[in-house]
């Protein structure tokens, strides 16, 4: 069937802030649908108030609204947009459930719109338990013995039924939060209790466990006529018990005879019927290893995670396809995007292993609960490439950047066998790293198998890749044959490991295998096996075998990636990244992306010219160099972890285009930068360096208490402390983990904290914006809320920024993005610290004040122009005519024992924006969510102190303040607002309850006070960014 | 062992030899599989007799080889050309690995090959020979067509029974997979498997309610001699035809089949219904196809089309109770949907048992 012509105009949900759970995969298939509907013509109105996105670009969406994600906002927008149709299945579960609460409010009735796709129907039997499984009754599909319950009675009635382990699934929420399987009545009480807490209708699945069964899923997709088909299925390592989002995944799956394969294909394809959705669908089975026997877990009727890792494992883009079945498209209709030749109704067949492996936030926040289980905890993920499954695992871990050397984590290197066990029974996220210890300290295959039932195929794996290290560490870089490099190569060893086993530089392994012939092969990702001829230039490596990547004599530039999410490294540098290849493009430049993220935009094939899917070490990046011919490199884009690999690049003798190395050390070494700003005459923070603790001791006493600590060469403040006085000092290095010298030491000035952003040709700057945060310095950049403009800045400030900016460009000759922190006591500007690639801040700022920044920086680094040439004016610009902020957003729901509370070291995983006429407007959206839940109890920790000032604020803004029995304030239902700003045990434990019961914490008074004026507001308006930035004139005169 | 892959293009890749050493050059038609899974009943399917197999997915063996899964008494394959057959497999019904299966047979089992190059040449240059040996150089002496397996060398020498149910279903066994049997036995028939020339006189005295013409080896022409008797069958019983059975209906019919470039082999062959415009994943193995334009003037209409490159997939008579399928309901290795075309076929039978005049 042809298009809907009935429709024109089609609302798309986005997902909203990144939270743990709902990630960039959102983004990449927001970003497909926003692009796969406009080229069918419609008029697209899309709401999402993440700025750090690519679907929110302007050029993805006639209206970009960057609003609330409520009910109420939403209404608004319909009303003023008059959309005839709502796209809801791919802003994950907030446009899910989004969907689901405006047909419920009639809202979607009463302005006529059509939901596209997946019928509403369908999405309340795919999400609300109960009726998911009469339907599975009905279909005659095996689900576990289970009941829903409403209340904890019901649930210990069924418990006492049937016994533990049970399983608690709470109905409608993120990433199964508030989920777990308990062991006891006394656990289970616990988890039922938050569970009908979690969910939005106070319902909870409880079932028996099924734990140790494989966990399998199927991506499975259908159309308006009933054609179905599998995308491909994957294969979770970990066995059921852990959530996918947290389990190695495989695909396809390894251990399933056809004949398993195919009656789990052939259940998906029942009950993807018996829902009646339209687009894309995941499903997940537990499947007996001793027997056929198999349970449902359960079905997402959207697009998820796990399409986005099933599309990048197969080259099957799920969220176009989806989305152009929305609007009435079969798939037989759809020529299949890669190939080019075929056409959308088949189902990929792979020609290698895929290899999933979550990042988890644990190397930041080493105090949250490490144990996995149904709840949710990785906030990012990496996927790995390659003709065998032990490859796979290598190149896999390879790209997680964690302290690993090969296989090896070096936390448990000096670790005992009675350690390691009971690290396994932990089930933490470092139980891989801890099964490979245990077989290089010689515990069998089969004691591990017990103790953890995964599955021998993958045991007997890495337990091979144990054998091989046994193998490496026998030999020398003299003694190894070709046949034996060969062989380590193709099982992933990559010549960084080799080189610390055999006591040689990286580079000296690479130049010994060069020599005898090993060098990267790279194979092509088609979805078929090679059968049909394809024309995508995506590509992963292997060292066997014929090379099929064919390099143009083309001028080209390598662009690098940042990796997997992480805290500190989020989706901002992917959005970078991909405006860095779209400025390329439009040089003619070919474009070359290096990333192994399978959540984001840059790694759609469609993005840049050639795709390298690999780990970002220096092995593999030199390895596309190579094979490409590449001489310029762009590391501004991709984080930290681009910038990482500035030195080894550059010692290769590869130019970076615009950073040299030096460049970066001046600014990162804390004594060069420090000499350079005293030459630049730049006040900066007092602080050096110490090398022993008696130094820093020595040298915290010479710049005087509070102080602040920090390793060099960090993301995200990894490491950041406060200390407040000798004692503190004395207690963090005799108690603390253990620090890493050199430690850098500044003075701690609680002074206002400000940033910019700009843009430079080595002598002229571009600063199209200042943003001032909220909270006092001490917070970290990324957990501030940020205000743009800045509103409390004296013109005086203003300038010495600007001529500090302005200064160190021009000594450096700096070309591209810079990020400048400083911290602002009186009239006095300090530089904190420079970033010399592009920040957190980029997207934002592009998108408010309509300059892609990346794409003018880009231009730059290309030597094809100056700002002059860009710009009618450089410098400061003048101030955008509305208010931004810019607010940090936290997943603590999924993260039990991290402390909310901000500091030095980054916490959050996502940032949300509002903008409105006044800056009262915009933050008044930034707590509309809360606002809607209409309590107004504030509970005061002992340790606060609120002003007179304060007191007659909250009074007037209509809140109650209590300072007397928590958890009867708690259950008096008009909790709102927890304020505890301290570091004592009590304020640290209200925080935790706070998070656990979902209200809102403020740990500093500056964001309370931001929340009170938010409260001045009551109704905010909706404008589209389309409409803010016209009454901007951003005097851009060349693009 | 080092052993090699020659083609018949020239193109030499060097492997590891898994299973023991050959005497002689192992020769065959190379045909390349790109299912994920199935090697098993790939091994097995009388349909790949005599042909050298290289499966495109790089792990082949993971979960061992079971007593389950088999889609006859042996192996049929020439010899099989994975990446990576060694593995530690693991499965609990898992009885040998594939080299340790194969080794049984004295069929080798040669890895460490390039599987996606080579596959890449068979796309390029269509169907060729190929050899396994343990030499550098070798020279084909035979041309593709001499290899091209007869049908006689799979078939059942005498009739066989199976089942209790109440139709009665003769199948003509031109190499045919156990699936189908299971397939019709689940229908609840009795099934009758008979050798390939079984005369109509003799069928007719079977006194079956239907016939299934099943899949086999090489190019249905080798059958030509057996045409008429074939028309005869199928034009006095409900028929469904698989595979070869549904070139063989086309040939009888006075359509014409050829040899395609590759063929078609794997899990994942988009079908379409011409029906209801439905597509289906397909379980597909054939190197020769129904020649679209020769059916014009037959009693022959397509029902089912290949999505990818328009080939026919299936057939229907416009007025007997015919059907054909050029892929394989019967699935194993592959999609299990089109198993629905067994009930169709039963459905078939019950409309016309005793309609006998519907045949005059």
């Amino acid at each position: 069937m042809p298009k809907d012509n009935t429709i024109q105009t089609i609302l798309v949900i986005g997902s909203g802030p990144i939270v743990i759970g709902q990630a960039a995969e959102f983004d990449y298939a927001g970003t497909q649908a926003c692009l796969a509907l406009k080229e069918e013509g419609y008029k697209v109105i899309l709401v999402n108030n993440n700025p750090a996105t690519i679907m929110t670009d302007d050029m993805n969406a006639d209206a970009v609204y960057f609003e609330p994600l409520t009910v109420d906002v939403l209404e608004k927008i319909i009303a003023k947009e008059k959309p005839d149709g709502l796209l809801a299945t791919l802003g994950g579960q907030t446009g899910l459930n989004l969907a689901y609460q405006l047909d419920d409010a009639g809202v979607l009735e009463k302005y006529n719109v059509k939901l596209l796709g997946t019928p509403i129907d369908s999405i309340k039997k795919g999400e609300d338990r109960e009726l998911f499984r009469e339907l599975m009754f009905e279909i005659d599909e095996p689900v576990p013995d289970s009941t829903i319950v409403h209340t904890l009675e019901e649930a210990q009635a069924f418990a006492d039924k049937i016994g533990f382990p049970i399983i608690v699934r709470p109905a409608y929420t993120l990433g199964g939060t508030g989920g777990g399987i308990a062991e006891t009545m006394e656990t289970f009480k616990e988890l039922v209790r938050g569970g009908l807490q979690e969910s939005p209708i106070t319902q909870c699945l409880i079932e028996r466990s099924i734990a140790g069964y494989k966990e399998v899923e199927y991506e499975v997709m259908r159309d308006g006529n009933n054609t179905c088909i599998t995308i491909c299925n994957m294969e979770n390592i970990d066995p059921v018990g852990i959530h996918t989002g947290d389990s190695i995944v495989v695909a396809p799956s390894q251990t399933l005879s056809d004949d398993e394969f195919q009656m789990l294909r052939a259940a998906s394809i029942k009950i993807i019927s018996a829902l009646g959705i339209i687009g894309g669908c995941n499903i997940q089975f537990a499947l007996d290893p001793n027997s056929k026997q198999y349970y449902l877990i359960e079905v997402n009727p959207r697009v998820s995670r796990s399409s986005a890792l099933a599309s990048k494992a197969t080259g099957y883009p799920i969220a176009r396809i989806a989305a152009k079945l929305a609007i009435g498209y079969h798939l037989s209709e759809l020529i299949n995007p890669v190939t080019k030749s075929t056409y959308s109704s088949f189902e990929p067949a792979l020609d290698y292993v895929a290899v999933k492996f979550p990042r988890w936030p644990f190397d930041k926040f080493t105090t949250a609960h490490r144990k996995l289980g149904t709840q949710m905890k990785a906030t990012g993920e990496v996927m790995a490439l390659h003709r065998s499954f032990e490859g796979g695992v290598q190149k896999a871990i390879d790209s997680l950047e964690l302290k690993t050397n090969g296989l090896q984590l070096l936390s448990l290197k000096d670790k005992t066998v009675p350690e390691l066990w009971e690290k396994l029974a932990e089930k933490s996220d470092e139980r891989i790293f801890v099964i490979f210890e245990m077989l290089r300290k010689g515990v069998t295959v089969e004691e591990i198998h017990k103790a953890t039932i995964i599955d021998y195929f993958f045991l007997q794996s890495f337990a091979s890749l144990i054998e091989k290290e046994n193998e490496i560490t026998a030999k020398t870089i003299d003694l190894v044959t070709k046949e034996e490099l060969q062989l380590y190569k193709e099982k992933g060893f990559s010549d960084r490991y080799l080189a610390s086993v055999w006591k040689v530089s990286e580079i000296e392994v690479r130049a010994h295998r060069k020599s005898l012939g090993i060098t990267a092969v790279y194979k092509t990702v088609d979805t078929c096996a090679a059968e049909f001829e394809s024309h995508t230039n995506y590509h992963y490596s292997t060292y066997f075998g014929e090379n099929e990547q064919k390099k143009t004599d083309k001028k080209k530039v390598l662009m690098i990636g940042s990796g997997p999410i992480r805290i500190g490294q989020g989706i901002e540098f992917d959005y970078c990244s991909v405006h860095g290849v779209y400025a390329l493009q439009d040089e003619n430049v070919e474009t070359i992306m290096i990333n192994n993220n399978p959540e984001t935009v840059s790694t759609d094939f469609a993005t840049a010219d050639r795709l390298y899917f690999e780990p970002l070490t220096l092995e593999y990046v030199l390895n596309v160099i190579e094979a490409e011919d590449i001489e310029d490199v762009i590391v501004q884009f991709g984080g930290q972890t681009a910038i990482n690999l500035a030195k080894g690049l550059e010692d290769y003798g590869i130019n970076l285009l615009g950073t040299s190395f030096d460049t970066l050390d001046q600014l990162e070494d804390r004594d060069r930068f420090y000499q350079l700003l005293q030459k630049l005459e730049i006040p900066h923070v007092p602080g050096s360096m110490a090398n022993s603790a008696e130094q820093l001791i020595e040298c915290a006493e010479a710049i005087g208490f509070p102080v602040l600590l920090r390793p060099s060469y960090v993301i995200g403040g990894q490491g950041m402390e406060i200390i407040r006085s000798k004692k503190s000092l004395l207690n963090r290095i005799e108690n603390g983990t253990a620090l890493v010298f050199p430690v850098l030491i500044d003075s701690y000035i609680p002074g206002k904290e400000a940033e910019i952003d700009l843009i430079a040709d080595g002598n002229e700057i571009y600063i199209p914006i200042i943003a001032e945060h909220v909270e006092k310095a001490g917070v970290h950049s990324g957990d501030s809320m940020a205000l743009l403009p800045a509103q409390s800045l004296s013109e005086d400030i203003k300038n010495k920024m600007t001529i500090f900016a302005q200064k160190l460009v021009v000594e450096l000759g700096y070309k591209g993005l810079m990020n400048i922190q400083f911290v602002i006591e009186g009239n006095d500007v300090y530089v904190l610290e420079v970033n010399p690639r592009a920040s957190r801040t980029i997207p934002i700022i592009s998108k408010i004040t309509n300059v892609s920044l990346v794409q003018i920086a880009t231009k730059i680094l290309l030597g094809k122009y100056s700002l002059s040439n860009v710009f009618e004016k450089t410098g400061l610009m003048e101030e955008i005519p509305y208010s931004v902020v810019k607010y940090p957003v936290f997943s603590t729901f999924a993260l039990s024992g991290l402390d909310s509370k901000v500091g030095p070291e980054m916490k959050s995983t996502g940032e949300g924006i509002a903008i409105g006429k006044t800056m009262t407007e915009a933050l008044t959206k930034v707590f509309h969510a809360q606002k809607a839940k209409h309590t107004s109890g504030v509970y005061q920790s002992e340790s606060v102190q609120l002003s007179e000032e304060l007191l007659v604020l909250i009074n007037e803004a209509g809140l109650t303040l209590t300072d007397s029995d928590f958890d009867k304030w708690l259950n008096e239902g008009n909790a709102a607002v927890v304020l505890a700003y301290g570091t004592t045990e009590e304020d640290k434990k209200l925080r935790l309850l706070a998070a656990k019961y979902r209200l809102l914490a403020f740990t500093e008074e500056e964001t309370f006070k931001a929340y009170l004026q938010s409260l001045e507001n009551a109704d905010p308006g909706v404008t589209a960014l389309q409409e803010w930035i016209v009454t901007y004139s951003k005097g851009v005169s060349h693009v | 062992m080092k052993n090699y892959l020659h083609l018949e293009n020239g193109s030499v890749f060097e492997g590891e030899l898994l299973t023991k050493s050959i005497k002689k050059a192992i020769t065959g038609e190379i045909v390349f599989f790109t299912g994920m899974t199935g090697y098993q009943e790939v091994l097995t399917d009388p349909s790949y007799k005599d042909q050298i197999v290289i499966f495109t997915y790089p792990l082949i063996g993971n979960y061992g080889i079971n007593e389950n899964d088999f889609e006859s008494k042996k192996p049929h394959v020439a010899g099989v050309i994975v990446y990576e057959g060694n593995m530690s497999h693991s499965h609990y019904q898992a009885k040998y690995s594939i080299a340790e299966y194969l080794d049984k047979w004295n069929i080798p089992l040669l890895s460490h090959v390039d599987t996606r190059a080579v596959v890449k040449n068979i796309r390029q240059e269509g169907s060729m020979q190929a050899a396994i040996t343990a030499e550098t150089a070798f020279t084909f002496e035979s041309s593709l067509n001499d290899l091209e397996a007869h049908v006689a060398a799979v078939s059942t020498k005498e009739i066989e029974s199976f089942g209790k149910g109440s139709k009665h279903v003769v199948m003509m066994d031109f190499g045919y997979k156990k699936s189908i049997l299971n397939s019709l036995l689940e229908q609840g028939c009795r099934v009758s498997v008979v050798p390939f020339d079984t005369k109509f006189e003799h069928i007719k005295d079977l006194n079956p309610d239907g016939i299934l013409l099943s899949n086999g080896p090489g190019d249905p022409k080798q059958l030509e001699y057996l045409l008429e008797n074939i028309k005869k069958i199928i034009t006095n019983f409900p028929t469904m035809g698989i595979c070869l059975g549904h070139q063989l209906t086309a040939l009888a019919f006075g359509g014409n089949t050829k040899k395609m470039l590759f063929g078609h082999r794997g899990a994942n062959q988009p079908v379409v219904d011409l029906k209801t415009k439905k597509v289906y994943m397909s379980s597909q193995n054939h190197s020769y196809e129904v020649d679209e334009p020769s059916l014009q003037g037959t009693s022959l209409q397509v029902r089912f089309r290949n999505v990818n490159d328009s080939t026919v997939e299936g057939l229907m008579h416009k007025d007997l109770p015919i059907f054909t399928t050029q892929y394989h309901p019967e699935a194993n290795p592959g999609p299990i949907e089109s198993s629905l075309l067994f009930n169709d076929f039963l459905q078939m039978i019950n409309e016309y048992s005793g309609r006998e005049k519907a045949y005059a």
